[in-house]
């Protein structure tokens, strides 16, 4: 398994939506190759022929019964939002100006 | 009771209160008044919640001054970690993104624990998003550990373990993801379970690694972690993960407390070299205790627990990384750079470099990267057949053992700042608690006595298979009353007066 590069990091940081600054990406550039290098030894156990296991309770497919039910109060969540306008969320531009 | 309410048991406490002796209304105004007197040198507490606290003591004493029926907790008070999302009550996890939030909902455990009759005294501290082991990565400041404090309560939820310490609630809620119930437990002389994956209800709690995470009850004493056990654990619809079958009589095993001809499993990867002296010397007395009470105990090898540290730190910040895109900053919590300017994802991207601490982000790159095209098959695929391999060492032992056994930590409490630059020995402390929830199975940390050299408590973990967990509770159970037999009281009587 390879080393990770300051470039990379920077990479992730914007795939993670992270503005990182020049300091951080440094510091986790050092502190990620540490980790990845002691996790990596995994890899001395897991053959081919072993099956990936994602979750410890063996279940598929739970349903419920199609019920309707009370929403959350929309007050209160609203109350909770950074910006809201005529009863909604208000976001910054989500598209680029032309 | 004339005797200082803060230093009763739960048991003792619910029995009072419903026999009249005394109100719930005495009991909460006695801990808010103990919180009010040590929690600025503990801090286990990141918010009071006195108003619907004394509301709720209030309710408890007009239902039993009316005849009506109660839950066998009534009126006890309770400390809930800040993981779980309380109705108008501030609810963090730790993080400033989250700072200012009040649920819209309950979580199913605090649905129960009202419906329980349970009086929420407040919110613990935790490490943010419970990523770590010292409650160190809160961004609002370390707890304390009673016993010390200078030194680390436990992680994540330190806050919980702490406040049972400095007797300032005598029942906690905890998350375990990794060993964030049982280490703090450890290190405080306290007791905590990690139920089965599925027994209690992850709706509503802020979710670090979906597949791994499991809330759980903490106590000062076996019977009273049963007592909130029971009340907490149960089928959820609103969690697809919860198991649908009946709850294992935890209470009945706990007060059964009888070892004879139980088969005990010595690990014998968690046994050997890495632990502090007297953490070995405690735990091997603890053994010799079990055998002299009817038990057999044999040694079990776990092959593949070696790995279980390596696919764990995988497998948590793959999920952590998914589970904390959901803080955007667009519908709840903080936002940053909104300057009209900026585009959503630059405010995104400000927000979570503002709101996120350095552990957070630091395991958010890592699953980033773990499950990035071009690496995902060599480090999240290879760590879910390392995850195989666990189970199926547990497997392998249940089939000859009852229960295992093994030190819950490496070390008593380390001091504070000791390892916070060193992430990988942060992680270390987790090596011992982590392949129960890879296998999803349930363990429960108890003290076994003070290591000789520094005067601090030591727990020991027993773990059994999967819906077995009135096991933890019989083996705890009798463990817990041969101690105080020794002693003469509980280990926790012993922690200094703050």
């Amino acid at each position: 398994m390879t080393s990770i590069s300051r470039d990379e990091v920077a990479h992730l940081a914007h795939l993670a939506r992270l503005d990182l600054g020049a300091e951080e990406l440094d510091h986790y550039a050092s502190q990620l190759d540490v980790i990845l290098q002691a996790v990596a030894r995994i890899s001395e156990v897991t053959a081919d022929d072993i099956p990936a296991m994602s979750h410890p309770v063996p279940m598929t497919n739970v349903f419920r019964e199609d019920v309707v039910t009370a929403s959350l109060n929309r007050a209160d969540v609203l109350s909770m939002a950074p910006a809201v306008e005529d009863d909604r969320f208000k976001v910054p531009r989500i598209l680029d100006e032309e | 009771m004339t005797e200082d309410l803060t230093r009763q048991s739960a048991a003792v406490l619910a029995a009072a209160i419903a026999a009249k002796e005394v109100s719930a209304q005495e009991v909460a105004t006695a801990h808010l008044e103990r919180i009010a007197a040590v929690d600025g040198v503990v801090h286990a507490f990141l918010h009071i919640s006195s108003d619907s606290a004394m509301a709720q003591a209030k309710r408890v004493d007009e239902k039993i001054a009316a005849g009506t029926e109660v839950g066998p907790l009534a009126g006890v008070p309770l400390a809930l970690k800040d993981v779980l999302a309380m109705h108008g009550e501030p609810t963090t996890a730790g993080s400033r993104i989250l700072q200012g939030w009040k649920p819209p909902y309950d979580s199913t455990v605090v649905a129960r624990l009202r419906a329980a009759d349970i009086v929420i005294l407040g919110k613990t501290n935790m490490d943010e998003f419970a990523m770590g082991s010292s409650t160190e990565h809160s961004a609002y400041g370390p707890t304390h550990n009673p016993w010390d404090l200078t030194r680390i309560p436990g992680g994540s939820g330190g806050g919980s373990a702490a406040a049972l310490a400095a007797f300032e609630a005598p029942l906690a809620i905890g998350t375990d993801t990794g060993g964030s119930i049982r280490q703090p437990a450890s290190v405080t002389g306290t007791v905590g379970v990690k139920p089965t994956y599925g027994a209690v209800s992850r709706y509503g709690q802020i979710a670090l690694a979906s597949s791994l995470d499991q809330p759980g009850p903490c106590a000062r004493s076996v019977l009273d972690t049963a007592l909130l056990h029971a009340a907490i654990a149960g089928h959820d619809p609103m969690d697809s993960t919860s198991i649908n079958a009946a709850v294992p009589d935890v209470v009945a095993a706990a007060r059964r407390a009888d070892i004879r001809g139980m088969r005990i499993g010595v690990v014998k990867e968690l046994s050997g070299d890495g632990y502090q002296a007297g953490v070995s010397q405690r735990y091997h007395e603890a053994l010799s205790i079990l055998e002299d009470l009817g038990a057999t105990i044999t040694e079990v090898s776990c092959p593949h627990f070696e790995y279980a540290l390596g696919a764990y730190y995988l497998i948590l910040p793959s999920e952590a990384s998914s589970n904390l895109a959901r803080f955007d900053g667009m519908r709840y919590g903080l936002r940053t750079g909104d300057d009209g300017a900026n585009s959503v994802e630059q405010v995104m991207s400000l927000t979570r470099e503002q709101g996120f601490g350095p552990e957070v982000k630091r395991r958010i790159m890592l699953g980033t990267y773990a499950l990035s095209s071009g690496y995902y098959e060599a480090y999240y695929g290879q760590a879910q057949k390392v995850r195989t391999l666990i189970t199926s060492d547990f497997n392998a032992a249940f089939a000859n053992v009852d229960v295992l056994v093994s030190p819950t930590a490496p070390t008593t409490a380390f001091k504070l700042g000791e390892k916070l630059d060193d992430p990988l020995a942060m992680y270390l402390n987790d090596v011992a608690t982590i392949p129960v929830n890879l296998a999803g199975i349930c363990a429960m940390s108890l003290p076994v006595g003070l290591a000789p050299e520094d005067q601090l408590p030591v727990g020991l973990q027993i773990m059994a298979p999967a819906m077995a967990d009135e096991r933890l509770y019989l083996a705890g159970g009798a463990l817990e009353a041969a101690l105080v037999d020794r002693w003469g009281h509980l280990l926790i009587e012993e922690v200094p007066s703050l």
